[in-house]
């Protein structure tokens, strides 16, 4: 067993897990999205995209590019919350709280084809 | 190979980023728990995600902007602590590594040689590969950023690299210091780069000279080769599989001794001609025939020995490991008493020949307190005993480094040349002295520069349109002054080569045809001047014809006009 893999494997799971548990609930809905869950998504992914930096196999570069997709996401994602919260003083109005949920929602997929890609690369490893 | 060096940074990296967005999230994430307090020092909810983000990033970054939004309460104080000493842990652990990596000679390395291969790459001109900037290499190296001929170096030494890039050279040089007897390396050195005209393998090392040949022969065998050696065998070697020019420098000297010794003008017109361009004439040499004393009978005086011999030369040899048959005598010939011995009061010369630089000017010096009028030959092994060489002014000097920058660059830039001089042995010494008398008069004491020109559309586009229309055209109509063409240019054209055919020594009422290749001798400058003329129409209409009109045709049209 590869403590590397295991690290690495972990952490590409567990940001796809966090998305997936702020994106889950109705979208417009804020009790049912909470910051804390957005925060920890975002930490995550960012945590998986520097692991999947330097490896030049062409399955390391799409890992990497899936990853920074995700990282793109949910950054415009804290940024639109940050703004309706902080900057207009709108608040978690459903439509706002709609946007921030469909923006990690996009960041879902991607992490979801991360997770993908992992198992694929898993399947073919003979090792 | 770019992005090489882009994932090694983040490869390296990778700790100090994830530790960074470790430490940033629990600091954040603690700011966004801990109590606060306002104004009137009721207790107050924590921070909200972005007034920590915000808190955060201007404190870890040491810019500090104070307890912004509000004051802060002791808890939050007591967490921001922890955070201060966190974030500077973090961000030096990562300026620390990124200083490690900078400074690491692998990616120095790495570094280095993607900017190497960058600038090889867009390279567009015709370029030389040069194995090898020893003594031999910066002498050719200097001679082709003078001729404005681009070439690339692969050298061992990183000194000299160094060096390299010290020198004030015209054209962009991409130099690097890595082993040329790696095909990798070669490769990389843009072996198979569509603009690589040729590779010199002039290290002072055989084997890899050796080794650089068949690699070249292997991976780009349309490219010449030329290879300079030491030894017999290495010689067969390389002549073996087709090395396009091989340079013995120990074996071209003794041939230019012979060959002084029993036709001393040829050998003059020959020096002449395959001299570096626009030097100071080298002092004629006319060494004696009779008995001649040879010091050193290694891998030089051997082959010197058996050259001079067939000269017609009679010698006495003085070697350490001397085998003690006829004319052999044990020693190194830096004392009196074993010159004596070896008969210098009845011998014409005496060649200072071993691989010892101070052994070879003791000799000659000894030699020459003797008998102050023997004629003396030296061999000089290194390039920064030149001084004491040149003050003891032997009147001949064999410099191997010399040797074989001299022929590389005469076989480079002018491959008509070497035709020209392979001709010359069919010239008696008398015309050989009235060529002498030309080429010196036509160079005021410096060397002339031998050059070569096809008059072809891409060389000579003006006087091959015109030759094209028919127009018959001689050489002495052409070789005029293109300020003044009542002035023949001072140039004097040794070969004209059409087809397979040759006419040697042309003279004025030669008339061109299209695509003949010429090899002329003059100064730069004049080559110039004729080359503008070869160029230009307009200059080869006044030369020829005188007319000084313009090519406009609205001019051209209004004077058929007027006329």
């Amino acid at each position: 067993m590869n403590l590397e893999k295991v690290v690495f494997g972990f952490f590409i799971v567990l940001a796809a897990t966090l998305n997936f548990g702020f994106f889950i609930g109705d979208i417009d809905r804020p009790e049912l999205h909470h910051v804390y869950e957005l925060a920890a998504a975002l930490v995550v992914s960012l945590i998986a995209t520097a692991l999947k930096f330097g490896d030049r196999t062409q399955i390391g570069a799409i890992h990497l590019a899936t990853s920074l997709v995700a990282d793109l996401q949910l950054v415009a994602a804290a940024i639109t919350w940050a703004l309706a919260v902080h900057v207009t003083g709108e608040g978690m109005t459903p439509s706002v709280t709609s946007s921030v949920v469909s923006l990690s929602g996009g960041a879902l997929f991607a992490n979801i084809v991360s997770v993908i890609i992992l198992i694929i690369e898993t399947v073919m490893m003979r090792r | 190979m770019t992005n090489n060096t882009f994932f090694l940074v983040l490869r390296r990296m990778r700790a100090p980023i994830i530790a960074l967005i470790v430490i940033y999230a629990i600091s954040i994430l603690g700011l966004t728990l801990v109590p606060g307090i306002d104004a009137e020092g009721r207790p107050a909810p924590p921070l909200s995600f972005f007034h920590a983000f915000y808190f955060i990033s201007y404190t870890a970054t040491t810019i500090g902007f104070g307890e912004i939004p509000v004051a802060f309460s002791e808890a939050q104080r007591l967490w921001v602590l922890v955070c201060i000493y966190l974030s500077v842990i973090g961000w030096s652990y990562s300026v620390v590594t990124l200083i490690a990596l900078l400074q690491d000679k692998g990616f120095q390395n790495t570094l280095t040689t993607n900017r190497f291969m960058r600038r090889v790459q867009r390279l567009k001109e015709p370029f030389y590969l040069v194995c090898g900037c020893g003594e031999t290499g910066s002498l050719i190296c200097r001679n082709f950023d003078r001729i404005g001929q681009a070439f690339v170096v692969l050298e061992k030494d990183e000194l000299r690299v160094e060096e390299l890039d010290l020198q004030d050279f015209k054209t962009d040089t991409p130099a690097l210091a890595a082993d040329a007897s790696l095909p990798d390396n070669l490769l990389l050195a843009g072996l198979k780069h569509k603009a690589c005209t040729g590779v010199l393998a002039i290290t002072n090392d055989e084997q890899a000279n050796l080794a650089i040949a068949i690699a070249v022969r292997l991976l780009a065998p349309d490219i010449p080769v030329i290879a300079r050696a030491r030894s017999q065998s290495i010689t067969g070697n390389l002549a073996s599989f087709g090395t396009d020019h091989i340079i013995n420098p120990f074996e071209r000297f003794a041939d230019h001794l012979a060959l002084a010794v029993a036709a001393p003008e040829r050998f003059r017109l020959i020096e002449l001609l395959t001299s570096l361009p626009e030097s100071p004439l080298p002092p004629p040499h006319r060494p004696p025939k009779g008995h001649w004393i040879l010091c050193g009978y290694g891998r030089f005086g051997q082959i010197v020995a058996q050259r001079l011999r067939t000269a017609g030369i009679t010698l006495t040899i003085i070697d350490p490991a001397a085998p003690g048959s006829d004319h052999e005598i044990s020693g190194d010939g830096t004392e009196a008493a074993t010159l004596l011995q070896a008969g210098i009061a009845n011998a014409s010369g005496i060649i200072a020949g071993s691989d010892n630089d101070i052994n070879n000017l003791s000799i000659a010096v000894t030699a020459t307190e003797l008998k102050p009028d023997l004629f003396v030959v030296t061999r000089q092994n290194q390039a920064a005993n030149s001084a004491l060489f040149a003050a003891y002014g032997a009147e001949f000097a064999m410099v191997p480094s010399h040797i074989v920058a001299h022929e590389c660059i005469a076989i480079l830039t002018t491959p008509l040349l070497a035709r020209f001089l392979t001709r010359v042995v069919e010239f008696d010494e008398a015309r050989c002295q009235r060529l002498v008398e030309k080429l010196q008069t036509l160079c005021h004491g410096l060397t002339p520069t031998v050059w070569g020109v096809r008059l072809s559309q891409a060389e000579a586009p003006a006087i091959h349109a015109r030759l094209r229309t028919g127009e018959a055209c001689t050489l002495a109509a052409l070789l005029r002054d293109g300020t003044d063409r009542s002035q023949a240019l001072p140039m004097l054209p040794l070969l004209v080569e059409r087809g397979n055919e040759t006419t040697l020594l042309p003279d004025g009422d030669f008339v061109l045809a299209e695509d003949d290749h010429l090899l002329l001798a003059s100064t730069h400058a004049i080559r110039r001047n004729l080359e503008f003329t070869l160029q230009n129409a307009n200059e080869l209409a006044y030369v020829l014809d005188g007319r000084t009109d313009s090519g406009s045709w609205l001019w051209q049209k209004l004077q058929g006009k007027l006329h």
